[in-house]
């Protein structure tokens, strides 16, 4: 198995097995053959007339794949939906990505794209929420807010006429992205939902699942909206710094508490046992297998050991198998 | 030297038209987006894939294709004798070049325009037919890294000794300086790619040879299909449905 390099013994080899197995006859039973590979064909109706979308192509007057993973229909629409491939994005993704190089007005950002993005200095709101033309002072002062090597939280605007992929951040939620891990996993384990930014009260933390893969796992930060509050108290707000106010000495004084340093990798470590054993992963099954490494008592680095994959395969098994009964 | 005895069984055991053993594995590197060992018998190959990422050398983009690359290199335990330089000679050029070529007729580069595709393929046992093994584990990374493709490229060889077709040479047989044809071919359309042959052979003989190397190629290609069929029908059942 990809990834998994466990000493595992014989008696956890057998479970391990006997989950995953249990988990195949479970989907199985779910979807019947739609899985294709390079150049399979696809059966369509040919009588109808269909759309032929992503990953597939005519040959010959028959529609095959060109691409390994799984047949999707909507309507006349048919396409392969890819397993472990790269990101692919589309307008209003929320993406996790590292700034690797700053250039004239812009940011460029790996996102685990084909090609990098591109974050205008433009599309995003400056640090003070004033609303202004872009000047060649704050060109000169970008770096003092995203350095190289930053991981910055943004999301997808879209394609540019030439082909670029163009990112914002017009929100004080998204930015640069501090005292935390992070993660980079297949992005079809990413599962696209109405809400990306989670914040988990009970250990302090914020977790966000980038589409793209990436995710983060940090210390929480109180999201201020200083454009309702720079209304209203503008005084106020000039003392009150607002969190993202970088390079300041302030800011660089806050000391994360070592429990929460202990959730975050307690976190961690849950996404990496689920992405290593191939479980799509959303904020509910994390926070089950996070509470299920404290319910054992678990140490966190205990949490890789190959006992703890062998617990939540089996768990995973338990709990899809109970969700398809009641169904 | 006799390569086929009067039984009618070579130096390894084979019948004239066997293959050796096939072996494949998907996913053994794990920051590649997309790897794959590739065995033939007593010759071992891994593959790694990176990309369609960003182009390194800003020179190269093109506005409305991929980039290929490809560099093939052998290990220096690979064979009986340790080699000093492992890449870098004319043989390695040769065959990074044969292999991207045959990649590149295969890849839909215009799917992926201004970025570039890193085939690392590295020989780590090397016993004949190391050119037809790199092809193998090169599809097998490619379609794992979900980099779309028109068809599956495979490739086989095929000899001439004896006065007897050989089907998939081993080190014993393709040092014996008889012809030698590596064949690659995308077996859904039918279509050659790729066709090296080393020495000469008459035309009727040839086309036997060839005939019986296509065969070889399709074999694999049914083999590739079964583990990548495999492969996705595990990702997809791990992942589960909502």
């Amino acid at each position: 198995m990809r990834g998994l390099q466990l000493s595992l013994n014989k008696g956890q080899k057998l479970r391990l097995d006997r989950a995953l197995e249990r988990l195949e006859s479970l989907s199985s039973k779910a979807n019947s053959d739609a899985s294709v590979t390079v150049a399979d064909n696809i059966s369509v109706d040919y009588e109808d007339a269909i759309l032929k979308g992503h990953g597939t192509a005519e040959m010959d007057g028959r529609v095959v794949a060109t691409l390994c993973g799984v047949v999707e229909r909507v309507n006349k629409l048919v396409y392969v939906r890819t397993l472990r491939a790269r990101y692919k994005p589309e307008v209003g993704d929320i993406i996790v990505g590292r700034v690797i190089e700053v250039a004239p007005k812009r940011w460029r950002l790996e996102i685990n794209f084909s090609q990098d993005a591109v974050l205008m200095l433009s599309s995003m709101n400056l640090p003070d929420g004033i609303q202004r033309r872009r000047t060649a002072v704050d060109e000169l002062n970008m770096r003092s807010i995203f350095e190289e090597n930053d991981v910055i939280c943004a999301e997808v605007r879209g394609f540019q006429h030439d082909g670029c992929l163009h990112l914002q951040a017009r929100s004080q939620k998204y930015g640069k992205l501090k005292r935390g891990q992070l993660l980079t996993i297949s992005p079809y384990l990413v599962k696209k939902r109405k809400q990306h930014f989670h914040y988990l009260d009970q250990y302090g933390i914020d977790l966000i699942l980038g589409c793209n893969g990436f995710v983060w796992v940090g210390e929480h930060v109180e999201v201020k909206d200083d454009m309702v509050e720079d209304l209203s108290n503008k005084s106020e707000q000039q003392n009150v710094k607002s969190w993202n106010m970088m390079g300041d000495e302030e800011v660089e004084e806050i000391y994360t508490p070592p429990e929460t340093r202990q959730n975050i990798c307690r976190t961690a470590n849950a996404i990496r046992v689920l992405s290593t054993l191939g479980f799509m992963i959303t904020v509910e099954v994390v926070m089950e297998v996070v509470n299920l490494s404290i319910s054992l008592d678990l140490d966190i680095h205990e949490m890789l050991g190959a006992e703890f994959y062998v617990i939540v395969a089996e768990k995973e098994a338990e709990r899809r198998s109970m969700s398809t009964k009641r169904r | 030297m006799e390569y086929v005895n009067p039984e009618g069984l070579r130096l390894d055991g084979r019948r004239p038209m066997e293959m050796r053993q096939l072996r494949a594995e998907i996913g053994v590197v794990s920051k590649a987006d997309g790897s794959a060992v590739f065995e033939m018998g007593n010759t071992k190959v891994i593959a790694a894939v990176y990309g369609p990422r960003e182009v390194q050398n800003r020179s190269q983009q093109s506005n409305d294709q991929a980039l290929v690359r490809c560099e093939y290199s052998m290990a220096n335990f690979s064979t009986g004798d340790r080699r000093r330089k492992p890449k870098g000679d004319r043989r390695s050029t040769e065959i990074s070049l044969v292999i991207r070529q045959t990649m590149e007729a295969c890849i839909l580069t215009h799917l992926m325009p201004r970025s570039q595709i890193d085939i690392f393929v590295q020989v780590l046992q090397a016993d004949g037919g190391t050119r037809s093994a790199c092809i193998n584990a090169a599809t097998l990374a490619l379609a794992d890294a979900g980099i779309p493709m028109c068809d599956l490229v495979t490739s086989c060889s095929a000899g001439y000794l004896n006065g007897t077709p050989l089907l998939d040479l081993n080190y014993v047989e393709d040092s014996a300086g008889g012809p030698d044809v590596t064949v690659g071919i995308l077996p859904k359309l039918d279509k050659v790619t790729l066709l090296q042959m080393d020495s000469k052979l008459q035309m009727d003989t040839f086309e036997n040879v060839m005939q019986l190397a296509i065969e070889g190629c399709k074999a694999v290609a049914s083999y590739i299909r079964e583990i990548l069929l495999e492969n996705t029908k595990q990702l997809e059942s791990r992942r589960g449905v909502k």
